[in-house]
């Protein structure tokens, strides 16, 4: 098993914690995990992304050019890095912010309104957790119950209730994708 | 027979090496008179500099340490931080402290580090042989201010006592003499006093000591000391700068802006 | 020990010093090293270390050299500018026998440059860094594991040899996250002997003296000398390396940090399709793996080198081969980061004897 993710979006979406999340469920997971940021200018306000990389062999390269899933938060990461899907790979969309379409017709696509969803479940700062709970149940590369058990040791200044929101988000992003 | 004086053991038995008239040896005499008086010679460590007094080292009868061009103060930050028990203090001449180290002498101030600096002023670079130093009197000929340094060609001289004295850090700061015996003895009760600062951890410490230099001034001794007289010290006025025991506390400040 | 725990490199390298004894750090914000002085700034505290942001990088280094001349473990960090200001204090550290550890969280240049990965640094660090005739110990993490443990074995040989030593990575290196467990156990370094020479409280001894001058005739050349048996002693023993499927290799690749990583994905992509490639990775840059590289030189025609940069390593590779294979290179220097695909590309043309084609600029 091995998946080479990028996550990308606004900064202030929750990139770089989903990114970390997934991570660090993977290690829980007991696979070889790679975290990697976009840092420094691109963090100012700006678009942030992230590299992780899950797989049951020793990973080599942190750095992934042909992605075997993109998701994406904002327009401008569906411009940016729609290219670097793997043919036959996986796509991953946030409706509620991003309008434009994909050119691309080798690749899977999923539509999820990550920010309405959240916001039913309680605030748009969540929508990340909706994604990752899409992400969890289209590629199986972690189990819903690690990433749910991951959330309070990886977001350790979380209050219960904040905690209890976020695993209602992964519920939520998990459903709206199951067939 | 009674012995009524002896070679101070806070100094080596090496032979200077500095030129006739020079002040550097009478300011070595008072710091090393200071660490025997005050008891402790053998937990004082000297940061020697880079000019004339770049063999302090052998002088100073303590641990020694020497280092780059103008970085005593930050040396003797790092041994002081680490070793809050010893006392440090760094011998730099103009040169080194208000020209390559300006910064470090003003931040150590600023951060209040608790080290003492002995600051030789003789307006001139000595060791390289007598370029335009940071402190340099206008009108004064050097080999690089070959006219006679002009303000609005080299700028003016620095003032580091009053520089200094602006800086909360800054806790004692003294400017002396050693143009005559009266102001010799004016010069080692402030070495004795900017010692003590730090041995009662009260902060930053520093005495500036105006110092004769005949070789690269180009004058004999006596007329050296006469133009420090009349030149050196009409221009940096002798006198305490700042004194802790003047001090009003400062209280612990509160916290301001956001924690992220 | 044991436990897994997910680290970003700078932090796992700050708390990596921290275990290994450091108790002093003196530094200045650059990126991509801001989470080094950051996280020392609260850890240091706690195990009764200090922290101390300096006004500079020049006056950090120095702040070093009074620390390290007391016998201290201390560290630095910062990235190529900053390193290049720290190489006032690292020469005279140098000078004066001190064992210090520094980390080098090199970005693209030359000057300001950009803060994106790069090895452009790869001569400073392998050929002393600063003004006059030493070495420095460089290690080259490829991992946030290393970067975790590489401290230990930086002070254990600053300390045994009594020279500085390095830490060469990058920001992938820095900021990248990863599972990571200690191979160490912490160290107090109360229970450490006091070395003979550092300088202090000096009741009962005679006083002792750190510097790195002598204007007495002869006697600096001495010293030269001296320091070179420790440097041919490095040289002797301290090599490390990683040499992967060289079973049956016609084609060594050399890399090194996180362009290894990458440049192993390519040999096993190329494994896979049945190219016999292996790949050598130097862990100490300098003292340089020769030895091996020469030896493999024999029993290969092809060697190539990637590097992140425009070609340093591969000096020392052609020096190390000494004619006995072709040595090709590929390289992207000041930011830009390889893929795998570019790299077995590479791979595949060195193979065949080359020529390796550059990257065309048009095309970044």
């Amino acid at each position: 098993m091995y998946q080479g993710v990028i996550i990308a979006g606004f900064g202030g979406q929750g990139v770089v914690s989903m990114g970390i999340l997934l991570a660090y469920s993977g290690m829980v997971d007991g696979k070889n995990v790679t975290f990697f940021p976009a840092y420094g200018a691109e963090m100012r306000g700006g678009t942030a992304n992230c590299t992780v990389v899950v797989s049951s062999e020793e990973v080599a390269s942190p750095v992934v050019s042909r992605l075997d899933t993109l998701v994406v938060m904002n327009e401008p990461s569906l411009l940016k890095f729609e290219p670097q899907v793997k043919p036959g790979g996986r796509l991953i969309i946030n409706s509620s912010l991003v309008n434009a379409k994909p050119k691309r017709t080798d690749i899977k696509i999923t539509y999820i309104p990550a920010n309405e969803i959240a916001k039913e479940v309680g605030s748009t700062k969540i929508a990340n957790m909706v994604m990752m709970g899409a992400y969890a149940e289209l590629t199986g590369a972690v189990p819903i119950a690690t990433i749910k058990e991951s959330i309070p040791k990886v977001y350790t200044r979380a209050k219960k209730e904040i905690v209890e929101m976020n695993y209602k988000a992964v519920d939520r992003g998990a459903e709206a994708v199951k067939k | 027979m009674e012995k009524v004086f002896e070679r101070t053991r806070g100094l080596t038995e090496v032979r200077m090496r500095y030129c006739p008239g020079c002040g550097h040896g009478i300011a070595h005499r008072l710091v090393g008179e200071v660490i025997e008086e005050l008891g402790v010679r053998e937990k004082t460590i000297c940061v020697g500099p880079v000019g004339c007094s770049v063999f302090a080292d052998e002088y100073f009868n303590c641990d020694a340490i020497q280092g780059a061009h103008g970085r005593g103060p930050a040396i003797a930050t790092g041994i002081k931080r680490t070793h809050p028990d010893l006392v440090v203090f760094s011998y730099q001449g103009d040169g080194d402290l208000a020209s390559i180290g300006m910064a470090e002498t003003i931040h150590s101030a600023s951060r209040g580090e608790n080290i003492t600096i002995i600051f030789i002023n003789n307006g001139i670079y000595g060791m390289t042989g007598g370029q335009m130093a940071p402190t340099t009197l206008l009108g004064m000929w050097s080999t690089t201010s070959p006219a006679g340094r002009k303000a609005e060609v080299e700028g003016y001289p620095f003032h580091m006592c009053e520089l200094l004295s602006s800086l909360e850090g800054a806790t004692y700061l003294e400017r002396v003499a050693m143009n005559k015996a009266a102001n010799i003895i004016k010069a080692r009760k402030a070495v004795k006093k900017a010692f003590q600062t730090q041995i009662e951890k009260k902060g930053f410490s520093m005495v500036e000591l105006l110092s004769p230099c005949p070789t690269d001034w180009a004058m004999p001794p006596l007329e050296a000391l006469k133009f420090l007289e009349e030149k050196m010290i009409p221009y940096y006025p002798l006198g305490v700068y700042k004194d802790w025991e003047e001090k009003v506390e400062e209280k612990e400040p509160e916290k301001v802006g956001v924690e992220k | 020990m044991g436990e897994r725990i997910l680290m970003k490199g700078n932090e796992a390298m700050a708390e990596g010093a921290v275990r290994a004894g450091c108790r002093f750090f003196a530094g200045y914000p650059i990126t991509p090293q801001n989470e080094v002085p950051e996280y020392m700034s609260w850890r240091l505290p706690e195990v009764g270390g200090f922290f101390i942001q300096a006004e500079s990088e020049v006056a950090a280094s120095n702040m070093l050299f009074g620390a390290a001349a007391c016998g201290v473990r201390v560290m630095t960090s910062s990235s190529s500018p900053g390193i290049s200001l720290k190489q006032e204090g690292i020469s005279y550290c140098a000078g004066a026998d001190l064992p210090i550890f520094y980390a080098d969280i090199v970005r693209g240049g030359p000057g300001l440059g950009n803060i994106a990965p790069s090895q452009g640094n790869y001569f400073q660090a392998t050929r002393g860094g600063g003004h006059g005739d030493y070495q420095v110990i460089v290690l080259a993490p490829n991992s946030v594991s290393e970067m975790a443990n590489f401290p230990r074995l930086c002070y254990e040989l600053a300390f045994k040899y009594r020279v500085p030593a390095m830490i060469s990575a990058d920001g992938i290196l820095g900021q990248m996250m990863e599972p990571i467990e200690f191979d160490f156990e912490p160290i107090d370094p109360d229970t450490l002997p006091k070395p003979d020479w550092a300088i202090g409280d000096a009741t009962g001894r005679e006083r002792r003296v750190v510097k790195s001058y002598d204007l007495r005739v002869g006697a600096v050349e001495k010293q030269n000398w001296e320091r070179n048996k420790r440097f041919e002693a490095i040289r002797t023993n301290e090599v490390r390396y990683q040499l992967e499927y060289e079973e049956g290799a016609e084609l060594i690749v050399a890399a090194y940090g996180s362009c290894a990583r990458v440049a192993k994905s390519a040999v096993m992509m190329a494994r896979s399709e049945g190219l016999k490639v292996g790949i050598m990775r130097p862990i100490t840059l300098w003292p340089f793996p020769t030895e091996v590289l020469n030896e493999l030189a024999g029993r290969v025609e092809n060697i190539l080198v990637m590097e992140m940069n425009l070609g340093q390593m591969v000096q020392d590779v052609k020096l190390a081969v000494e004619g006995k294979a072709r040595v090709h290179f590929y390289g992207r220097p000041a930011g830009g980061i390889p893929t795998s695909e570019e790299f077995l590309q590479k791979i595949k043309e060195a193979i065949k004897g080359g020529p390796v084609i550059p990257i065309d600029p048009e095309d970044i």
